[in-house]
């Protein structure tokens, strides 16, 4: 049976050409499969646009439909938590570079340190959002059955809102039952979101093991650079979702 | 031919940390201003200004952070299809939303 | 070499397969269910994606059964309506999307560019996964008394008005989205990353460009469509939804969102399906496709624009009449680069050395079908004709003709024409000529009439029809009944072929491409030592130098 006869004269002696442990067999060198995994996740990144897109699309559909129910909606979120969440997760973007940064440069310790303050900052971006949740719990702007639009129909009820927005007027109530719809999008948004920290907080948890380990300072820093670029696009979603839902108009 | 370098030569060009540092200042810096400027009322400027803030401060972590400006063209190619693609659904949606009460036609 | 046939098989008495290739290498239900194979892998899709192209078969049946007859009477309209949902989520989800590339695109991109493997082994083998807890899903939502909103989940009926499994149905699709998004993943960084030396992007094969368009799409448009079903997943869990007028949300949102992938979808259907027909005809005319680069760069437009059009489907929900000026504008930009193919294929068969063998009469089938159901198409791209024409039988006869008349027969032909090089043995070449043949007379019987009672007003989706239309239904079932045997027979056959057949050796077909120069069945690794490319696609001049090498270097 004739052999392949594409193949060239290629050095007979290449039979079983040294290569590191984690090149896998079906690539032809180290740096095919660096290219390889990393564009790969730039495409699963390209997924994920397109994910949270379905999202977007939803929320500024009903913003402009439902302006006025928007704007006293979002005073109910406060600026303070948001920004603090913001820095938080920009931070968190830093020490992510910088701990890709470590690998490259191989320094163990320091890869361990930027990936701890990563997750550190990471699960205080999720307990900042706790926090918000469970404010919105208290004050019952839940989507579902328990939804009240007591705050929208007299804001003046409401009192630590109705103090930073004393011109807030009163809705109607058709517009006061938009907010939900607000919250809806709100809780889905973040939600979704929350959901993808998560997983980000789970593989940095795996991570930073497998980084004491050494895994990652010999020269395979692939992982530590492709999770890095999830990590930023989360970050980058955060960035959008602070600008509109937080931001709709907080001026008098 | 596909695009290999050969044996072990690495084209990644290794971002120092002193640009992360002043990427870092500038997203703060960012941050500040667009909350800064949702308190002025400025109409239809503020989403404007607050999404334009917005995009630049992602720009800086696609460019910088996710190290973009350093990769190859493929790679800026497939950030730039995704920005588009996105942008093709949400203008193309709106655009029915918005003709929906031109005119009489 | 004759003039009737091409085949050109290894002396039978003396030929064996291969006792080391890709089947042969581990044995075990574990070396299968956790294989890195690719070819492994095309394998266990094959054998999924089968099962429910019966179930789907089934229920078609069903519906051909009740519509014999005028009066909703062999099943409640509620029951018509979850067999005609299932029927469309299992065909288009769960057979239609992953048909050619899970199964045919697995196999062969490897091996058509030269590489060992594509470049994630464990998210193919994931993707695998993913594809058949979809599937149990799915059949978990039938036997749990189904869903009745028709394929396309419309809201606020999906959302608001029906007590169906909607949500465990939309999670299943949701989990059959992230198989395509995998699949289509792997096979753009292959392509770019793992091409061998001297493999450009101009000699590869059109079967990877075909699939390399349709990969854009799964990747760019199904997540689309995986938000929308977690929206209203959450609308019907919480009562509260962006779909839904009643708590200020938008119908039409959904619309656009869902069409938005499902649109692209029907292109992702159709491309792998066009990449084999470029494959087929040349290799059946012994003639290099005419045009390469427009076929190639066609198929990367139909990807581009198809991204453009998805409105066309919502011309009558209460979309602007200026938006649906636009997306009727672009939907006839779209149709072109589809044309460019068929005059492409025309002109590769003119002056070519043609023979009639089973893929290549499925590959006829499929250009003369697709042609009549793309032109159809056209008509509905045509605001004032699709006012009168959608929601009726024109429709579905259109759809039809362009997935199971093109699609459905491009992938019986890719399935018979690498039959070869995956077990290693020739099928039966009379009995499935017979069962083309069949399953082409079938096909016209079947939904033919179908435009006919489209354009009288019959409308899609109903139980029960005016007594008028039940002659061309008839004809319709009898058609559906002559396909289903069609369809049965290959299944028969080249089950029957796994033992029996005829020992085919490298190259049966004397066919141009990296994949016919190895063993049939192949090696797990593919190739010994990665090739170099030193000749164009279609490269027959190189082909027959080749053989004649062969012959010259044998004792």
């Amino acid at each position: 049976m004739s052999d392949s006869t594409a193949t060239a004269n290629r050095a007979v002696a290449e039979v079983h050409h040294e290569h590191p442990p984690y090149q896998r067999h079906h690539f032809e060198s180290v740096d095919q499969q660096f290219d390889a995994t990393n564009f790969a996740m730039w495409l699963f990144l390209l997924t994920e646009v397109m994910f949270f897109g379905g999202l977007f699309a939803a929320y500024l559909i009903m913003r402009n439909w439902y302006y006025p129910a928007f704007v006293a909606a979002s005073h109910q979120l406060q600026i303070f938590w948001g920004t603090a969440n913001t820095v938080v997760l920009i931070a968190s973007s830093f020490t992510m570079a910088m701990g890709v940064w470590c690998a490259e440069m191989r320094r163990k310790s320091g890869l361990v340190l930027c990936l701890s303050l990563t997750l550190l900052l990471g699960f205080a971006f999720l307990g900042i959002k706790g926090i918000e949740w469970h404010e919105k719990w208290e004050k019952h702007h839940i989507p579902g059955p328990h939804f009240s639009v007591q705050s929208f129909l007299n804001p003046a009820s409401d009192v630590e809102v109705h103090k930073q927005y004393p011109d807030d007027k009163p809705l109607a109530p058709d517009m006061a039952q938009k907010t939900e719809e607000y919250f809806f999008l709100y809780f889905a948004m973040t939600g979704m979101h929350a959901l993808h920290m998560v997983i980000g907080v789970g593989i940095l948890i795996f991570m930073i093991f497998r980084a004491r380990a050494g895994a990652y300072t010999t020269g395979h820093v692939t992982f530590v650079e492709n999770f890095g670029l999830y990590w930023h696009f989360v970050d980058i979603i955060w960035i959008y979702l602070f600008a509109l839902l937080y931001l709709i108009s907080r001026h008098s | 031919m596909s695009e290999q370098t050969r044996n072990g030569e690495h084209e990644h060009h290794i971002v120092s940390p002193g640009i992360y540092v002043v990427i870092l200042c500038a997203l703060l810096v960012g941050t500040a201003a667009t909350v800064g400027v949702s308190y002025v009322d400025l109409g239809i400027w503020n989403p404007i200004i607050a999404l334009a803030i917005a995009t630049t401060k992602a720009m800086l972590v696609v460019l910088f952070f996710m190290h973009v400006k350093y990769s190859t063209r493929l790679t800026k190619l497939t950030v730039a299809a995704g920005i588009f693609l996105f942008l093709v659904l949400i203008s193309m949606t709106m655009a029915d939303y918005i003709s929906r009460a031109w005119g009489r036609w | 070499m004759s003039a009737t046939t091409i085949v050109s098989l290894p002396d039978q008495s003396t030929a064996r397969i291969p006792k080391m290739n890709f089947l042969t290498r581990e044995n075990g239900l574990l070396s299968w269910l956790l294989t890195g194979d690719h070819k492994r892998i095309a394998t266990l899709y094959l054998i999924s994606i089968t099962f429910f192209f019966f179930i789907g078969g089934a229920l078609a049946g069903l519906i051909r059964l009740e519509l014999l007859t005028p009066q909703s009477d062999l099943m409640a309209a509620d029951t018509y309506n979850k067999v005609f949902t299932m029927h469309g989520v299992i065909m288009v989800f769960l057979f239609l999307v992953p048909s050619v590339p899970a199964t045919i695109g697995n196999f062969l991109i490897p091996m058509m560019i030269g590489a060992k493997d594509l470049a994630l082994p464990k998210i193919n083998l994931l993707s695998w996964y993913l594809y058949v807890v979809a599937g149990i899903m799915v059949v978990y939502s039938m036997a749990a008394g189904g869903v009745d909103t028709g394929w396309t989940f419309t809201t606020p009926l999906s959302t608001h008005y029906l007590n169906t499994h909607v949500i465990s149905t939309g999670l299943a699709i949701f989990v059959a989205g992230f198989s395509s998004i995998f699949t289509g993943l792997n096979f753009i960084v292959t392509i770019h990353k793992m091409r061998c030396p001297g493999m450009t992007w101009f000699r590869l094969p059109l079967f990877v460009w075909a699939h390399y368009a349709a990969s854009i799409l799964m990747v760019l448009g199904t997540p689309v469509l995986a938000i929308t079903l977690v929206l209203v997943v959450l609308e019907r869990l919480f009562h509260i939804g962006v779909f839904d007028p009643a708590y200020g949300g938008d119908p039409i949102l959904f619309q656009h969102l869902f069409w938005f992938y499902s649109h692209p979808a029907v292109y992702i259907m159709i491309l792998p399906g066009m990449g084999v027909i470029s494959e087929v005809v040349s290799t059946f005319s012994r003639k290099r496709v005419f045009g390469y680069t427009a076929v190639a760069f066609s198929s990367v437009a139909i990807a581009v624009f198809g991204f453009f059009v998805w409105a066309h489907h919502m011309f009558i929900m209460g979309i602007s009449n200026y938006a649906a000026l636009v997306f009727s504008l672009l939907t006839m930009l779209v149709a072109v680069p589809s044309a460019i193919k068929i005059f492409n294929w025309a002109f590769t068969l003119y002056k070519g050395s043609i023979t009639f063998e089973t893929p290549m009469l499925y590959a006829f089938g499929f250009m003369g079908l697709f042609t009549i159901g793309g032109m159809t198409g056209v008509f509905l791209g045509a605001t004032g004709t699709d006012i009168h024409l959608t929601e009726t039988y024109f429709i579905v006869a259109h759809f039809h003709f362009v997935m199971v008349g093109g699609m459905l027969m491009a992938f019986l032909s890719g399935i018979h024409f690498w039959w070869p090089k995956w077990t290693g043995r020739m099928y039966p070449e009379k009995i499935s000529q017979l069962a083309a043949l069949i399953t082409f007379i079938g096909f016209n019987f079947t939904f033919f009439p179908q435009f006919i009672l489209g354009t009288l007003g019959m409308p899609r989706r109903y139980a029960a029809y005016p007594p008028e239309f039940q002659v061309l239904n008839v004809f319709s079932t009898a058609g559906a009944t002559i396909l289903g045997v069609g369809y049965l027979l290959p299944v028969l056959y080249l089950t029957w072929s796994l033992k029996y057949g005829a020992v085919a050796g490298n190259n049966p077909w004397q066919a141009t491409g990296l994949e016919w120069q190895t063993q049939s069945p192949p090696l797990t690794e593919n190739f010994p030592v990665i090739p170099i490319m030193d000749h164009e696609a279609y490269d027959y001049e190189w082909l027959e130098h080749q053989q004649q090498k062969e012959v010259a270097s044998v004792g």
